[in-house]
């Protein structure tokens, strides 16, 4: 009995890869707005593929994923970046362009939707604020440390003010007390409404958190 | 609309800046196109030189029959008859030795010969033209009239400015047939170069895409890219063949003033000029639609 729509629905979901390998199976969860959830589980257990369903990166292979009340599986692939707009993605491998300095890479996502240049900088700005890069808004991403990188990801993931963020091991990469701000800085986009999804496989911090897991074991859900 | 204009400009900026990103190859991939179109460019451009100047002769054949000397106009009045009774003849003219010499006097250089003259060397002549350009019906004109009586010799004009006509008829489908070649090699390149700039734009296309970015957003970049690059070529085909035409009309214009005639190379007209500058471009758009059709979605986000 729920009376608010879920932002993220699964049911029964499945995916298989060609070759036969079965990333996930009978997946089946909600996810409420503005809720903060974690998607754990070991190396292979299908968190990845989880998030990458939801942002259309994948399709299922059976049963239906719901985002935004839209049914992925019928979704035409024009349709497919009006989707994105709307959702926040950090990845594990960062995806920056190396050859743009750090104000380029926040200001790909409005410049995508055309926003005007003064109105995007001024936005972009606040975003690199937000994660305390501002003034290294010229530098190159090389030049940044591996805290820093994940800040800028973050940023560029921000700055289109996204309902929903994904994270796919946002912490990997950085020792505790950079993971800590990181995760900070989640938990203050949470407070203003921002649908949360952290994959991770730190037990350490979810232990700090205490926020709704959902645990993935071998493409299951793990209870 | 304001957004489609901002797309479109910061498309624009995009597509110069990756002409310049590469400057070398840039200018390698410009210079390929304009040398290759300069061939037929240039080819076209001496056709149009010339068309023009066969365009200022007469095209009808004329046969001229000169008539011995010292006959009487009598004797003229019957042959003019004999003439113009002579099937497949359109018009007969009567040009006497008095007028014949003083047009001659008219033309450049000649005026001095002339006057060094005791007395008028040239005979009376009838100037006949054809009904239709069959040179069969000319030569076979020339022969009748060669046994009339009192005519000293018969000459068949303009002749050779249909076979130039025809030359040039051929030299137009020549030209034709190297710019449809020429013009698959211009698209052949540009696909070939926008499937580099994919491979080297993969990166950015990958991350432009899990952002939200449309394939229209994505692929106008590339439109713009190819679209310039197409338009430098025909520029640069274009200053080939000005420079080409300023070389030759150097040396024309000595070999022209060697016969006091005024003879030079006009360049293209600016609508032609501009044309190939639109048709060039257009090639290139075409060949970034196939290869950014063919090759963008190869480009996915894993």
């Amino acid at each position: 009995m729920t009376t608010v729509e879920p932002v993220i629905s699964f049911n029964d979901v499945s995916k298989r890869y060609p070759g036969g390998y079965e990333a996930l199976a009978g997946v089946t969860f909600d996810v409420a707005p503005g809720e903060f959830v974690w998607i754990t589980g070991h190396s292979g257990a299908g968190k990845s593929t989880l998030l990458k369903l939801v942002a259309a990166i994948e399709r299922a292979s059976g049963g239906t994923v719901l985002v935004n009340g839209q049914n992925l599986s019928a979704l035409k692939s024009r349709a497919i970046p009006y989707l994105r707009r709307n959702l926040g993605l950090i990845f594990q491998d960062q995806k920056l362009l190396y050859d743009r300095n750090v104000f380029d890479n926040v200001m790909l996502p409005l410049a995508v939707t055309g926003h005007p240049y003064r109105d995007a900088a001024r936005r972009a700005r606040a975003a690199l604020d937000k994660v305390g890069l501002l003034e290294r808004e010229r530098a190159l991403p090389i030049a940044l440390s591996g805290g820093e990188q994940q800040r800028l990801c973050i940023a560029r993931a921000i700055v289109n003010r996204p309902g929903i963020l994904l994270a796919d091991e946002p912490t990997a990469s950085l020792d505790a007390e950079y993971a800590e701000t990181i995760m900070t800085m989640f938990r203050s986009f949470n407070q203003v409404g921002v649908t949360v999804l952290i994959a991770t496989h730190d037990q350490a911090l979810i232990e700090r958190w205490r926020p709704r897991v959902v645990a993935l074991a071998r493409g299951r859900l793990a209870t | 609309m304001k957004t489609w204009t901002r797309h479109h400009l910061l498309s624009l900026r995009q597509g110069v800046a990756r002409l310049f990103a590469a400057p070398l190859a840039t200018l390698a991939n410009i210079g390929v196109i304009g040398i290759v179109l300069a061939l037929p460019l240039g080819a076209y451009g001496l056709l149009v030189n010339l068309q023009a100047f066969s365009g200022s002769l007469p095209t009808e054949p004329q046969i001229s029959i000169f008539l011995a000397p010292g006959k009487g106009t009598s004797d003229h009045a019957a042959l003019e008859n004999r003439l113009k009774s002579a099937s497949g003849v359109k018009t007969v003219r009567y040009v006497s030795r008095e007028s014949a010499l003083a047009g001659l006097k008219r033309s450049p250089g000649m005026a001095e010969v002339i006057a060094s003259l005791r007395d008028n060397p040239l005979p009376d002549a009838f100037v006949v033209t054809l009904a239709d350009g069959d040179a069969d019906a000319a030569d076979r004109l020339e022969h009748e009239f060669r046994t009339l009586p009192g005519v000293a010799h018969v000459q068949v004009d303009s002749a050779w400015v249909r076979r130039l006509d025809t030359l040039l008829r051929l030299g137009r489908t020549a030209v034709l047939l190297l710019c449809t070649l020429l013009g698959f090699s211009l698209v052949a390149v540009t696909f070939n170069t926008i499937r580099l700039q994919v491979l080297t734009q993969r990166e950015e296309i990958e991350v432009s895409k899990l952002i939200g970015a449309t394939d229209a957003f994505i692929r106008r970049p590339f439109f713009y890219f190819g679209s310039l690059l197409g338009a430098c070529g025909g520029i640069t085909a274009l200053g080939v063949v000005f420079l080409g035409f300023r070389l030759l009309n150097r040396d024309l214009g000595q070999l022209g003033a060697l016969y006091g005639v005024d003879a030079s190379l006009r360049f293209l007209p600016l609508a032609d000029s501009m044309a190939v500058v639109i048709f060039t471009a257009t090639l290139s758009w075409l060949g970034t639609y196939i290869s950014v059709s063919r090759h963008l979605h190869s480009v996915e986000p894993r």
